[in-house]
């Protein structure tokens, strides 16, 4: 299917990176403030689906460069590595851990395991939404 | 409040059921999907509604100031919304495929396909 | 350590053995039999140490919240049988080879074969009642599979279900039993439950046995082992069994499996025994099925079929002795297992070789076999000596002491045990003797001596049926005494000798081996007046009737339940929901419960519910399916509005962008699906509006009964106050999802995984055009 509309595609322009970089901004500050893994993946997905059917799938995956299906494997395998450190720390699996990422004076922030099991949240909810979307678009 | 949204669950409810027991396919899935917004507004309101605060510890303190809108069952609701995305999209891409190899969307013509596929498949 | 590796080592033997018999090697089968070979040696060398009452033992914890622990322990009754199971098995791994030598499905005999094996010295083995459950019905499971090696006959595939479902019925009932047990008095090691003194008897307690539950444990333990020990009124499975190979029938059905149960009764008889119910339960059920095993076994002819009848009437006679309880019946019960296993698997492996070699089992089709199997012949002839119970073998010893036992009860048991006693000598005739001697019949194939793998077991049991004759004093310092002392529960000293002199149980004897002798030269005409009567209304026929009434049912509500009809089975579920939520409501008062915190209602809120219900209404009544669809839509705004109104931004933004991409797929999807038609006539449209309209109420009904109930403390209050310290996370539903309940969203995002490679696979894989 394909819509063929001069404002849509204009407008589409405009909101593609807008919307991805909102996700992104949705996705980091998920811990703190309303946001995280799946609201950002979803947000992201919107973006891509809203690309695809101003132009078309092809070229939506072409922007997207790596394969939806890889990415719900790649989502899921650094969801499960995030839960390993605990192991190895004597804890249970996905246990959080935290540590420090910092330049002394100019910043400082906490960075965990938790936000590695996010970013497998967010990109498996990516992979299967835009999945979905990308094959019913796809279908003849 | 509650006895509104009590109605709005009822209704949605309602609605959800009558779609999901029609011949027609197509509305099987209208139905499925208000059927989840319908659940999912029976947990949010089963637990409790408050117009207090969000469950989120301000930048500037270190605890949660009472009163506040219980974190649990949203995290619940949360994962049903994306679940049910999950199986709403699986129903739509089964039922394309069902109309595509029977040809009708007539849930009281497709009784017998398993039976129909299985001598198609032995014929071949 | 050694011990619980060498039960595992046995499975390790089962995934290696379809390798080892690739090549159809002949040598493989005595080359695999070196693994049970080495385990019986090392049992044997554990035995001193278990009659010294310092048994080797291994506790691996394995879950301890159910008391499950991975623990073994050899004392003398676990290795008595522990070696009968790797030493008969050691025999059958090699006849085996001999008697399925060309068979193609050999490498998944073997498998089968010693999975069974390791189950069993799992069985006698297991310190944990749990863990002796996990292997109890593992032997069960491999029985199945092993009854029916030949697959492709229907009556095998009838006889491994019933040995599968009287067997592991039996074994579920066991395990409710335990669990009862463990209940009661809070262990589930043998060891500590046999020293504990308020679960043991002979440790002075009786805390157990007064129990409330102890009554429905004791019994449901007993349907455990009263069904795997084919005792009455669940022995039909036993001669069914027969459909098997005979290795299996000789070491399953004979030598091992069978004798679980009596087993099982012997270790817990110091906990469970000692009362009136085990007194009259497990040896009134014994003697019946001794009385069973022995009439049934006159008619046979069948060689396979008459050890089996006789197999019961001494499992029967087992049960009963252990029932009893006395020393001597104790003793009794353990010699006669010994004694009982090397005979019987001696015969059973003999009727193997008859029926390999001749191509018949019909004991009246066979005769004068000796000169052509003088080995095998010798073989038989010498266990069915020690079966009737002649000097100097040891079965003599063995029957001596059962008929002492039945002189010191009363003369009606003892006329019993004598009526068994007559079986016994009639049935090794008739296998032993019969169609070795006399006039040579014609047989389907011309016979010859069987070869070295399958003579060697039946000699090698003869000739250690002899040698315990000879030497019993020997077996009872090392095995028997402090077998029958863990029975017992206390200290007995077991004397056993050839020559106890001129007795009532000696002149008994004879009189017995000769009516037994007169009875066996009529046999013909004996069996063709018993052939006569006929039993219909036996318990095998419950069974069919039982099998089948469930078949019945099964069809019948399948047929109810699974129409086919898709809107049949909503139409279930809702009714199910509304009739049984509705009724739960009902009786906990739902329907009076006001709601107590009401909010007030805000306008835009009552806007935004309007929206919802007008949507709702809408979806319904839309004639276009992008009408249905926009209407759709807005109901979610609605609902992630509601979200937003009532404290949960994280929902309400999920709810927006879930609704956007949901609306997108309907519309992709239905592109391609047909237009919205009316289907169903008016009337089931109202029918149909009336189920909605009532469902939807009882909903409502529901979520004002819900506000209304007081909720005690949530774990909420968890999450709120560890979210900061614990998880360094301010946003307390995102870190519930995250990190607290990580494990939950782990299983979520893999479910919508799948759900996401489903639909690929719905949309993008098609069949291939030369199918279509």
């Amino acid at each position: 299917m394909k819509i063929d509309s001069l404002i849509l595609r204009t407008m589409v322009r405009y909101l593609f990176p807008l919307l991805l970089l909102f996700s992104v901004f949705i996705f980091l500050r998920g811990h703190n403030e309303p946001g995280g893994g799946f609201i950002a993946g979803l947000v992201a997905s919107a973006a891509y689906a809203l690309y695809s059917i101003a132009s078309n799938s092809i070229e939506a995956r072409q922007v997207l460069g790596v394969d939806t299906r890889l990415l719900i494997g790649i989502g899921l395998l650094i969801a499960l590595c995030s839960g390993l450190p605990a192991i190895f720390a004597g804890e249970s699996f996905l246990t959080g851990l935290w540590g420090y990422l910092s330049i002394p004076g100019v910043f400082k922030i906490e960075i965990g395991t938790p936000v590695l099991f996010d970013i497998g949240v967010f990109l498996a909810v990516m992979g299967v939404t835009l999945t979905i979307i990308f094959a019913l678009e796809e279908v003849e | 409040m509650e006895i509104v949204l009590a109605f709005v669950i009822g209704g949605l409810y309602a609605a959800g059921i009558y779609m999901m027991l029609r011949r027609s396919l197509v509305k099987l899935l209208i139905g499925l999907a208000l059927l989840s917004h319908a659940a999912n507004l029976l947990i949010f309101t089963a637990a409790r509604l408050t117009r207090a605060g969000f469950p989120i510890i301000g930048m500037d303190q270190q605890a949660l100031e009472l009163p506040y809108a219980d974190p649990l069952p949203q995290a619940l609701i949360l994962t049903a919304i994306v679940i049910s995305f999950g199986v709403t999209a699986f129903a739509l891409a089964l039922s394309y495929r069902t109309y595509k190899s029977i040809h009708t969307d007539d849930l009281d013509k497709m009784k017998t396909t398993d039976e129909a596929d299985d001598s198609k498949e032995t014929s071949a | 350590m050694m011990i619980a590796l060498t039960t595992l080592s046995v499975f390790g033997a089962a995934l290696v053995a379809p390798l080892f018999f690739r090549n159809k090697n002949k040598l493989a089968s005595w080359l695999i039999a070196l693994l049970p070979l080495g385990i019986t040696i090392y049992f044997a060398s554990l035995l001193p140490r278990a009659a010294a009452e310092n048994p080797e033992t291994f506790s691996f914890n394995w879950a301890r919240e159910f008391g499950a622990n991975f623990s073994f322990r050899a004392d003398s009754l676990s290795l008595l049988f522990a070696m009968l199971i790797s030493g008969v098995g050691t025999l059958v791994v090699i006849y085996a080879g001999g008697y399925l030598g060309k068979n193609p499905n050999i490498g998944r005999f073997y498998a089968w074969l010693f999975i069974f094996m390791g189950a069993m010295l799992g069985v006698a083995l297991s310190d944990n009642l749990l863990l002796l459950f996990i292997f109890w019905e593992l032997t069960s499971l491999s029985s199945y599979v092993l009854i029916g090696f030949e697959h492709e006959k229907e009556s095998a595939r009838a006889a491994a279900l019933q040995a599968l479902l009287v067997t592991g019925g039996g074994g579920l009932a066991m395990l409710a039993g335990i669990i009862l047990l463990g209940q009661i008095s809070g262990t589930l090691e043998i060891s500590a439950l046999l020293s504990n003194t308020s679960t043991s008897l002979s440790a002075g307690g009786t805390a157990v046995q007064s129990h409330p539950l102890f009554i429905p444990a004791l019994i449901l333990i007993l349907l455990g082992a009263f069904t795997k020990s084919a005792q009455f009124p669940f022995h039909f499975w036993l001669p069914n069994a027969m459909a098997a190979p005979t290795p299996v029938s000789a070491y399953l059905h004979s030598a091992t499996m069978v004798k679980a149960g009596v087993y099982l009764l012997a270790r817990l008889h110091p906990i469970l025994g000692g009362n009136d119910i085990w007194l009259y339960t497990v040896s009134g059920v014994g003697l019946i099925t001794m009385l069973v095993g022995s009439y049934l076994s006159f008619s046979q002819t069948d060689l396979k079929r008459l050890l089996a009848y006789s197999t019961l009437g001494a499992l029967g006679t087992m049960t009963m002795l252990i029932g009893l309880g006395t020393p001597l019946a104790l003793k009794a019960a353990v010699v006669l297992l010994f004694a009982h296993a090397l005979y019987k698997g001696a015969l059973f492996l003999v009727a193997g070789a008859i029926d390999h070699e001749t191509g018949t089992r019909d004991v009246t089709q066979l005769g004068g076999l000796f000169r052509a199997l003088p080995i095998t012949g010798t073989a038989a002839g010498i266990s069915a000596l020690s079966m009737a119970g002649l000097p100097p073998l040891f079965g003599f010893i063995a029957k001596e002491v059962v008929y002492e036992t039945g002189l010191e009860f009363n003369p009606w048991l003892m006329a019993a045990i004598i009526f068994m006693g007559l079986s016994t000598v009639f049935v090794a005739g008739v296998v032993g003797m019969g169609p070795f001697f006399g006039k040579l019949t014609e047989s389907p194939k011309k016979p010859h001596e069987a070869p070295l793998s399958m003579w060697l077991g039946p000699i090698l049991l003869t000739a250690l049926s002899l040698l315990a004759g000879f030497f019993p004093s020997g077996i009872s310092n090392l095995i028997v005494s402090p077998a029958v002392s863990s029975v017992a529960g206390e200290a007995v000293k077991v004397k056993l000798a050839l020559w106890h002199g001129v007795n009532t149980a000696f002149l008994l004897s004879i009189a017995t081996v000769i009516a037994g002798i007169l009875l066996f030269s009529i046999r013909n005409s004996l069996r063709g007046v018993l052939q006569k009567i006929e039993w219909k209304w036996g318990p095998a026929y419950f069974y069919t009737l039982s099998l089948d009434g469930m078949n019945a049912l099964a069809r019948a509500q399948t047929r109810f339940l699974q129409s086919g009809t898709l809107r049949n089975y909503i139409l279930i579920i809702i009714l199910c929901v509304t009739l049984g939520g509705g009724y739960s409501l009902f009786r906990i008062g739902g329907f009076d419960i006001l709601p107590q915190h009401i909010s007030d209602v805000k306008f835009y809120e009552a806007a935004i519910a309007a929206l919802i219900l007008g949507a709702a209404i809408a979806a319904v009544t839309s004639s276009s399916r992008l009408g249905a669809i926009a209407a759709l839509g807005a109901a979610g705004i609605g609902v992630a509005l509601i979200f937003l109104q009532f404290g949960a931004p994280d929902l309400a933004i999920t709810q927006f962008a879930i609704e956007a991409l949901t609306v997108i797929l309907f519309v992709l999807a239905f592109y391609h699906l047909p237009k919205f038609t009316q289907l169903s006539s008016p009337r089931a449209r109202i029918r149909d509006a009336v189920i909605a309209l009532f469902t939807g109420a009882l909903m409502t009904m529901l979520v004002l009964a819900a506000v209304g109930v007081h909720i005690s403390d949530s774990i909420s209050t968890f999450f709120v106050e560890n979210s900061l310290p614990l998880a360094h996370g301010r946003n307390i539903v995102n870190v519930i999802l995250v990190d607290f309940r990580g494990m939950d969203t782990m299983g979520e995002i893999t479910v919508l995984g799948i759900a996401g490679i489903g639909v690929y696979a719905l949309l993008k894989f098609r069949r291939k055009k030369g199918r279509e």
